[in-house]
């Protein structure tokens, strides 16, 4: 099957502030990133904050134009920002973001803004739109009742339910989602969780999951890729990556996640923390926290290599991934 | 031998009561786990204590420290307790913190109002306190500011701050939520490590179930402004008992096993204005009957040591099965 979505090394840089003596070193958020996406699947992208998880995702919908490399959607090179080409696209792909509230219009009702992605591609309208928004809110679990409501009326679950109502009117073929339900209880989240799966069964659409909780991207992704630093680290599917993580950072950030009834006891815990992307170390960039670091990692940079069947990672640890799978 | 004794408090905003009561104790050198979704009051419980909570609310009932009453203190008695004998850190370390002062002059601050300390004994304690936290190079980076540390390392100012007085507890608000994976299990180690070292008691309020299992030997969950169950950490988390409990736990993904579908608790919790006339767990329990909506449980002490507020809760076999099918083997 063809990709819906391929990304060829991509690279974001920010200018940093100018200083007084020159234009300070530019930051490269995103550092060479290559993904697939096949038509209906999901892929997870992990990592802490600052590894350039959200960038990446805003230039998978081109909303952030990459300093180098490509972005193909359908087999085609995605359109520049704000062209009528790319305006066009959108519907086909859409963005759910963290924070609900800050994606509403406050003023808006809860039906005409998950109405209002069918005005602007003009797909729909009069009785057609109600009747569709109508359909929308009960696919997502929203009462018809609630149609009339304003955000701030609603929860915070309910809330991210009607961003991704409007999120689906356009019937989009990408949905990409960046930390979705962070900002939710453990109990809301769930239930949010469950229709993504739903929706994702339902209607087939691929979806690009950005997340920082191990725990609920393993729930929800066939394939999951580990950023570190704007570059990615381990790739492997859902199943293979947390049951048996390969990269150093992938085995850390695996044993940081604390498991009820578990103890604290022999999880790897990581010397300091992320560094700053504008001083990218030499070699590895994960070499000053690895516990396993030789001196070759202090030199180059690892590219990401196949390491098993449908597996890749960056380490120069990982030459025969046999001895460390065991 | 308890430490903080909290007897029926309430705590109302505006007239809207927000805690029904709460009892809870902490012994001496014990670390007590404070568990619920956001609104159940388990920060509020904490801030009512200390008395940190904005004029406009109401606080009635009793806190007790080794005897000596909290509520209605005179300040200069509460200021003695609060920062010294019981300090407190929160989720959001860089909005605690002063921004335009060094951190050293920040922990300098406690260590004056709380041991009396000054001069270069101040100073050299207040490196050893930021050593003792994990900050690297901590003889130069005492005179930086706040925004030259990254999020876990302003954590680790703020713990260093709270240990200033030597507290006999530490209450630590959501300590680790704010913080990437990596880092939080740095903190959480810390927290522990810290404990053992000194001996003092320790609330931890999370919404983590994982985080509090490690660093908690009892737990006290809270559901709408009240206690529903609390008891030691091991047979609550091997069988919990409150419907509440279970689905939290059942709400979780898993990190290992097949991928089923995750075990939602329906509905939200209940608005503080319109509080259900019976249990408030009520109106989303699966087991639930019409006695539940009309008569509220109390927190009655149960055979196995544990202490509960429900009139049906989850039975012992079930939850066996539940557990092969939800949880990981310790």
């Amino acid at each position: 099957m063809s990709a819906l979505l391929q990304a060829r090394d991509l690279v974001r840089c920010y200018e940093g502030p100018k200083s007084l003596f020159g234009k300070s070193p530019a930051v490269r958020a995103v550092d060479g990133v290559n993904l697939t996406l096949r038509p209906g699947e999901t892929l997870g992208i992990v990592g802490e904050s600052g590894s350039g998880k959200s960038t990446l995702g805003r230039m998978l919908l081109g909303i952030d134009p990459p300093t180098s490399g490509t972005v193909a959607f359908d087999g085609e090179a995605m359109p520049p920002l704000q062209s009528p080409r790319w305006r066009a696209l959108r519907a086909q792909m859409q963005l759910v973001y963290q924070d609900p509230l800050a994606a509403l219009d406050r003023r808006l009702t809860i039906a005409d803004q998950i109405g209002e992605p069918l005005e602007i591609h003009r797909l729909a309208k009069g009785a057609e739109r109600s009747e569709r928004v109508r359909d929308l809110m009960a696919q997502v679990g929203l009462r018809q009742d609630q149609g009339d409501r304003y955000p701030h009326e609603l929860s915070g679950g309910q809330r991210q339910r009607v961003v991704i109502a409007r999120a689906l009117a356009t019937s989009p073929r990408l949905l990409v989602c960046d930390e979705p339900v962070s900002a939710l209880d453990v109990s809301i989240q769930a239930q949010v969780v469950n229709l993504l799966r739903d929706l994702q069964e339902s209607h087939g659409i691929a979806m690009v999951f950005i997340s920082h909780d191990l725990k609920v991207v393993r729930n929800i992704c066939d394939h999951v890729a580990v950023m570190y630093l704007g570059r990615i680290v381990e790739e492997a599917s859902s199943d293979e990556i947390f049951a048996h993580p390969l990269h150093p950072y992938t085995r850390a950030l695996v044993s940081s996640v604390p498991i009820p009834g578990k103890p604290l006891t022999g999880r790897i815990l990581l010397k300091g923390e992320p560094p700053n992307p504008a001083q990218r170390p030499a070699g590895c960039a994960f070499h000053p926290r690895c516990g396993s670091a030789k001196p070759a990692c202090h030199v180059a940079a690892p590219p990401l290599e196949p390491v098993a069947l449908a597996r890749r990672a960056a380490c120069h640890l990982l030459v025969s991934p046999q001895d460390h799978a065991a | 031998m308890t430490f903080v004794s909290i007897r029926d408090l309430k705590v109302a905003f505006d007239g809207v009561h927000v805690l029904h009561g709460i009892d809870l104790t902490v012994a001496r050198g014990e670390a007590v786990g404070l568990v619920g979704e956001s609104g159940c009051g388990k920060s509020v419980t904490w801030l009512a204590a200390l008395g940190l909570l904005p004029g406009k609310a109401t606080v009635s009932g009793s806190v007790t420290v080794e005897g000596q009453q909290l509520i209605g203190a005179a300040r200069a008695s509460v200021e003695a307790v609060r920062g010294g004998r019981i300090a407190m850190i929160f989720q959001d370390p860089s909005s605690s913190l002063n921004p335009v002062r060094t951190v050293g002059r920040q922990i300098c601050e406690s260590l004056a109002l709380h041991r009396g300390l000054d001069g270069r004994a101040r100073r050299a304690e207040a490196v050893r306190l930021l050593d003792m936290v994990g900050i690297p190079d901590a003889a130069r980076r005492v005179d930086l500011y706040p925004h030259e540390f990254s999020g876990g390392q302003c954590q680790r100012v703020m713990i260093a701050m709270a240990l200033a007085g030597e507290p006999d507890l530490l209450i630590a608000d959501e300590p680790t939520t704010a913080l990437d994976a990596t880092i939080q299990a740095q903190i959480l180690d810390l927290l522990s490590t810290l404990r053992r070292e000194t001996g003092m008691a320790m609330v931890f309020i999370s919404h983590d179930l994982g985080a509090v299992g490690a660093i908690c030997e009892r737990v006290n969950v809270m559901y709408a402004g009240r206690i529903v169950e609390s008891g030691d950490i091991a047979p609550m988390f091997e069988r919990p008992r409150h419907p509440y409990t279970q689905g939290l736990f059942d709400a979780i993904p898993r990190l290992d096993g097949t991928r089923n579908r995750l075990i939602p608790i329906t509905g939200t919790v209940p608005d503080p204005r319109r509080m259900p006339d019976g249990c408030a767990f009520a109106p989303r329990c699966t087991k639930a009957s019409a006695f539940c909506t009309d008569t509220r449980p109390d927190l009655k002490p149960q055979t196995d040591g544990r202490d509960l507020a429900c009139f049906h809760p989850v039975a012992h076999q079930q939850t066996v099965a539940g557990e092969e099918r939800r949880r990981i083997p310790a």
